[in-house]
């Protein structure tokens, strides 16, 4: 999933300061599963702020909405009937969903409540680790499962880098070696002679974020 | 029991139930003080309702500290239901401790209890 | 491909090679790289020009290796891939050649969180060993990455870099034959001052004929004092120094521990020529440049042979 987490109220409040009137949205994929932006989130964030302008004696009208998802046109159109009653759109999305509401809703600023972070799952309630950069050119199945280009703080294809003690990565004590998971692994399934000592050719980026945005077209489905 | 009567009790049937949103909508709606008393640590019935509730404290404590309210408007108490004196000891000292803080500012708009922190560096 | 590195032909003639290294300034003044220069004078065969090591700013490599190079040294420029994409490091290959210099040192670079900018984006668009494959592939094949011809290819001795420290310890001189089946010619190692497991390490490089294919030049470091070696100890990823050394060091007064740290360098130098397959040492007396010399001639490595 996509996680993200909350922007630090102090910011939210000085991004809607000269708002009184706005829509906040949050979005029922993988920010809710993250617990940042999902409705429970929408709920806190709209007392918080209310809260906070009670502060200052001023009002704000806050609309709470909860999409099915903010990344999808059929979902973002269903505010479509009362958006335009709101100076401001605050949403608890991705980056994605912020930018779909931008996209879709011109008249109106599309302020982000989240920082999005990275692709990853949860190791336990309330860890979240990233697993994926989304290189557009998957290599997993060479290094046993786990991914030389996230894991890996350099990125290494050929690794590990010279950095690597008792499995923690240089750069930080709390960090696996992605390389050291990955021999480990290589180990255990049986594939490290074959694998490791194999030179990892210069890697194509242009399948990456370096190809400029990226984009898929699906002719089978299009309509 | 002799509690002040300002104090009003919503039950839960466990201080897990406490979420967040209920802590910060008690202050929305213009509350001076929130406590949750839950039962002694160790001795929940659905054995770590209490602890998840003392985290919450601690993570809406951290917001109120953020939105200019005094943190100590809002603590965790943990005790036994057959500690009936200590519940009123609690109630008062909570008491006298909002009385001696004064209104909550969500009530006045009187603008932030304490003047905003510097940059702590990183936050969350 | 034989160049025109004396670092090569000191090598090619059985010679135990004596390299070092200078750290830039940090700012524009080149007579800060020369006076270094200055202590190194007569003392090694060709000396490492680092390239912002520790990621901190400091001046470019190549314009040092320049500088030295107009002081009669046969310079060795580093190449960290932490700071360049493919395209700017096959510009500075050839711009490097261009200019004279014989020697790369092919890096990944440490991390940039350790230095001055830790908020810089990196690049590692290739690798260290990647690195290597580069230059060999644009002077062997006269080709860039793209598989285009280059017009005149860049003659360069190729080297790299081998922690025998760093973990996991098993796949230590795997690593190395993937950097000698990448193209490496000279390998300079980390720091030295775990000599058994060095030696364990050297074993194992042995047993796979790598010291055959490739000149090893093991790395020494001097200690100035205790706070040093328990720094190097405990701080710096991938440092193996055993407590022995430091309690070495302990044992004598403090204005006295720079010269028991010379004294244990130099020791080991001795031990580290003995070992099969040790082709030379590479110095880094971490500015600490004016006892390269003193080191070098307790050592024995004086004078340094003519080419």
């Amino acid at each position: 999933m996509i996680v993200a987490q909350a922007k630090p109220i102090e910011e939210i409040l000085e991004m809607i300061d000269k708002y009184d009137k706005i829509l906040l949205v949050g979005c029922k994929g993988c920010v809710a599963v993250c617990a940042a932006g999902g409705e429970k989130e929408v709920q806190f964030l709209a007392s918080a702020i209310r809260t906070a302008r009670k502060t200052q004696g001023r009002e704000i009208e806050i609309r709470e909405v909860t999409l099915e998802r903010q990344c999808d046109p059929e979902y973002v159109e269903q505010i479509r009937g009362f958006a335009g009653d709101y100076q401001a759109i605050l949403s608890i999305a991705c980056g994605v969903g912020v930018q779909f509401m931008a996209e879709h809703y011109r008249e109106i600023p599309a302020l982000p409540g989240l920082n999005t972070s990275f692709m990853g799952g949860a190791l336990e309630q309330g860890v979240w680790s990233e697993r994926c950069q989304g290189c557009g050119n998957c290599v997993l199945h060479l290094t046993g499962g786990i991914c030389p280009i996230t894991r890996c703080s350099k990125s290494l294809l050929n690794g590990p880098c010279g950095g690597s003690s008792n499995g923690k990565c240089e750069v930080d004590p709390e960090v696996d070696c992605g390389w050291q998971l990955i021999i480990e692994r290589l180990k255990a399934l049986g594939e490290f002679e074959s694998r490791f000592m194999e030179i990892v050719p210069i890697k194509d980026w242009s399948t990456s974020r370096d190809g400029g945005p990226r984009k898929i077209v699906r002719e089978d489905m299009r309509q | 029991m002799d509690y002040p009567p300002n104090v009003k009790l919503i039950r839960v049937p466990c201080s897990g139930r406490v979420d967040s949103v209920h802590l910060i909508k008690a202050f929305e709606e213009g509350m001076d003080g929130v406590y949750v008393a839950g039962c002694l640590e160790g001795e929940c019935h659905f054995l770590t309702g209490n602890l998840r509730a003392k985290k919450r404290v601690e993570y809406v404590k951290g917001v109120l500290t953020t939105l200019g309210i005094n943190p100590e408007r809002l603590r965790m108490y943990n005790l036994s239901a057959a500690m009936g004196s200590r519940f009123v000891e609690i109630a008062r000292e909570m008491t006298e401790m909002i009385r001696s803080l004064g209104p909550s500012p969500v009530k006045t708009g009187a603008g932030r209890e304490f003047p905003q922190e510097q940059e702590e560096g990183e936050e969350q | 491909m034989k160049t025109e590195s004396r670092l090569e032909k000191v090598l090619e003639k059985g010679e135990f090679a004596v390299t070092s290294e200078c750290g830039p300034p940090r700012g524009a003044d080149p007579d800060l790289i020369r006076k270094k220069g200055e202590l190194l004078k007569g003392v090694v065969d060709a000396v490492n020009v680092t390239d912002c090591q520790t990621s901190v700013v400091r001046m470019s490599s190549l314009s040092c290796c320049l500088i030295l190079k107009e002081m009669g040294f046969d310079p060795i420029v580093q190449m960290v891939t932490r700071d360049r994409n493919r395209i700017a490091i096959q510009s500075d290959i050839l711009g490097a050649a261009a200019l004279g210099i014989n020697n790369i040192l092919c890096l990944s670079g440490d991390h940039q969180r350790f230095g001055d900018h830790p908020q810089a984006k990196n690049v590692y668009d290739i690798d260290s060993i990647q690195l290597i494959m580069t230059v060999k592939q644009m002077r062997d094949e006269g080709k860039f990455l793209s598989g285009e011809e280059l017009t005149k290819v860049p003659r360069l001795f190729i080297g790299a870099a081998a922690n025998p420290f760093a973990d996991p310890f098993e796949i230590r001189a795997l690593r190395l034959a993937k950097k000698v089946a990448a193209g490496a010619q000279f390998i300079q190692t980390q720091c030295i001052y775990n000599l058994k497991r060095f030696e364990e390490w050297m074993h194992r490089v042995v047993d796979m004929g790598l010291h055959e294919k490739v000149c090893i030049l093991a790395g020494v470091t001097p200690m100035k004092s205790v706070g040093m070696a328990r720094y190097m100890k405990n701080m710096v990823p991938g440092m193996d120094v055993p407590d022995e050394i430091i309690e070495r060091l302990k044992g004598v007064p403090k204005e006295k521990q720079g010269e028991e740290g010379i004294k244990i360098c130099i020791e080991t130098i001795q031990r580290l020529r003995e070992m099969e397959g040790v082709r030379g040492v590479h110095i880094m007396a971490i500015e600490w440049e004016e006892k390269v010399r003193e080191i070098a001639e307790g050592a024995g490595l004086l004078p340094r042979p003519r080419i």
